[in-house]
């Protein structure tokens, strides 16, 4: 798996598929028992890179007897910033993550989402070329889950690459670049959302009108769903034209032609379901 | 060196906020009240009597910080998960542990000082002045201190690979036994056999030895303590600790985190 520079990256995959033991083994919390990684050039075991990675933790959790601003300043002297620069900064992280009138309370006090937010702000504190995110939307409010997406389209604008898990296929359909979906600790798939879902098509979907009562179009419409006072018929691509024919002969009126994309989710319950089948298929050849 | 003096602060503030200097109010009523009392007997042993019971103080008060704060150092953070965080931050393992561990014996430093200033007082409101002997409880103190730092070091080692409790266990384990390290190199080979007498001896040099430290006798009676055992006893603290810090950093550094 690589992630170009610059890029946004999203990480898929089910709760125990092996998404927060990938960031942990980057970020040298544990290791690996074989393979290799490297992040700018650096392996992962050189502590040095981490200068210019940022990283929040799944459901972090800090200090209790600090305040917020206290640990951003304390995270803030392992990057050799001086006392100035550390209020600075952390003054300005405070008030990216909206974290601003609450930066002199004590951490103990904070809710899950407040505390993902100084999770942000500590992992973007220093200006890393890298941000790696476990998890960023979870345990916030749709407030701060927009308000997470658009720092995140923001540290995509500023050219960093941001590597970030998550369960939830619309935000990683919005702001990814690439996705890569891990399901029982194997990759299955790297590539453009579009793309990797791009891969099958479903057919066509022809959406047209027709008059009910018409009985020249009784069996093409009996094979369509009706959709408000449409029908929306679904055939495969190498029929799309001659299915055209049969409703431009019955004188329906074809509305619109749409290729079936399967969403990213679709895409992901189905590579779930085919690993839950291999697991059991390999459970049962065991027995 | 930033590093670690960050994570040293950074403990620092953590044991001030989390109250652990608040033994510092029993010890200064300790103190009051040996003071009122021994100053009503009066029997010419007030100096023995507040020496010995405020080095004894010292010494349990400290102790019990070392230990239980000691084993919480490390494990309080992977438990938490504190250390995620800050271990994706340009700093290495050691250098966090050694940060935790300066950061203890800061906050004993600190607690300990108090408490002689608390002693001291203690010994002017019943000798009504101090004399220059008196400077020997300051060489106690400061064994108790270096004591104290090989016991943080201890408990650090320990909480890196087992739980907390196990990790008291063994280091008020080893703490008891480096104070009887002479009866474990004088037992005769005839009562455990002379492989048992050579492995005990062995194991004796390995164990952290305590007994020079306890110098509580000799401040109480005012007598002088030779400078070389001050020597003596700082350069076997460092090496200590740095030996076993060394280890622990060795165990830390290969631990999956949870």
């Amino acid at each position: 798996m690589q992630v170009e520079e610059g890029e946004a990256f999203g990480f898929l995959g089910p709760n125990g598929a092996g998404k927060s033991t990938t960031i942990k083994l980057l970020m040298g919390i544990i290791f690996p028992t074989a393979g290799s990684a490297k992040i700018l050039g650096h392996s992962i075991t050189d502590v040095e890179m981490h200068k210019d990675i940022g990283y929040l933790p799944e459901q972090p959790y800090f200090y209790d007897y600090l305040t917020a601003a206290e640990l951003l300043d304390y995270f803030a002297r392992f990057y050799g910033f001086n006392a100035a620069e550390r209020k600075e900064r952390v003054a300005r992280m405070l008030k990216k993550v909206g974290l601003e009138t609450a930066g002199k309370i004590q951490l103990r006090k904070y809710s899950k989402g407040m505390l993902q937010r100084v999770g942000l702000a500590q992992a973007i504190l220093h200006d890393p070329k890298v941000v790696i995110l476990d998890e960023p939307m979870s345990g916030l409010d749709p407030i701060g889950r927009h308000e997470v997406r658009d720092i995140i389209l923001e540290l995509k604008r500023e050219g960093k690459t941001v590597f970030f898990s998550t369960h939830i296929l619309t935000d990683a359909e919005v702001l990814c670049d690439k996705v890569g979906v891990i399901v029982g600790g194997k990759l299955q798939g790297v590539g453009r959302p579009d793309e990797i879902v791009g891969m099958k098509s479903q057919g066509m979907e022809i959406l047209f009108e027709a008059d009910a009562a018409d009985a020249r179009s009784a069996a093409i419409r009996a094979k369509a769903n009706k959709s408000g006072s449409r029908y929306a018929l679904r055939v495969p691509e190498d029929s799309l034209y001659s299915a055209l024919d049969e409703l431009h002969a019955t004188g329906a009126k074809i509305a619109s032609v749409a290729q079936i994309k399967p969403t990213l989710e679709e895409y992901f319950l189905h590579l779930v379901e085919k690993d839950r089948a291999q697991a059991a298929a390999i459970e049962v050849s065991g027995k | 060196m930033t590093r670690i003096a960050a994570v040293a602060w950074n403990t620092f503030r953590e044991a001030v906020r989390d109250r652990v200097l608040y033994n510092l109010v029993f010890f200064a009523l300790l103190m009051i009240a040996a003071a009122i009392l021994v100053g009503q007997i009066s029997l010419g042993i007030e100096t023995i009597v507040i020496v010995s019971l405020g080095l004894s103080a010292v010494s349990i008060i400290g102790l019990l910080i070392a230990v239980f704060t000691g084993v919480g150092l490390v494990s309080k953070e992977m438990d938490k998960r504190t250390l995620y965080a800050l271990l994706a931050k340009p700093v290495r393992r050691w250098e966090f542990l050694v940060g935790k561990f300066g950061g203890l014996v800061l906050t004993l430093t600190v607690n300990t000082a108090a408490m002689a200033v608390g002693l001291f007082l203690a010994l002017l409101f019943v000798k009504h002045s101090l004399d220059r002997g008196d400077a020997v409880v300051l060489v106690a103190v400061y064994f108790i201190l270096l004591k104290l730092a090989i016991v943080v070091a201890l408990s650090l080692l320990f909480s890196c690979f087992t739980s907390q409790l196990l990790a008291i266990l063994f280091t008020a384990g080893l703490y008891v036994a480096g104070l009887f390290l002479s009866e474990m190199r004088n037992l005769s080979g005839s009562r455990v056999g002379p492989m048992m007498q050579i492995l005990f001896s062995w194991v004796s040099y390995l164990l952290p030895n305590f007994e020079n430290f306890n110098v509580m006798a000799a401040a109480a009676h005012g007598k002088a303590i030779p400078g070389i055992l001050i020597l003596h006893n700082t350069l076997y603290a460092i090496l200590y600790c740095g030996i076993v810090l060394a280890g622990a950093s060795v165990v830390f550094s290969r631990r999956n985190l949870k």
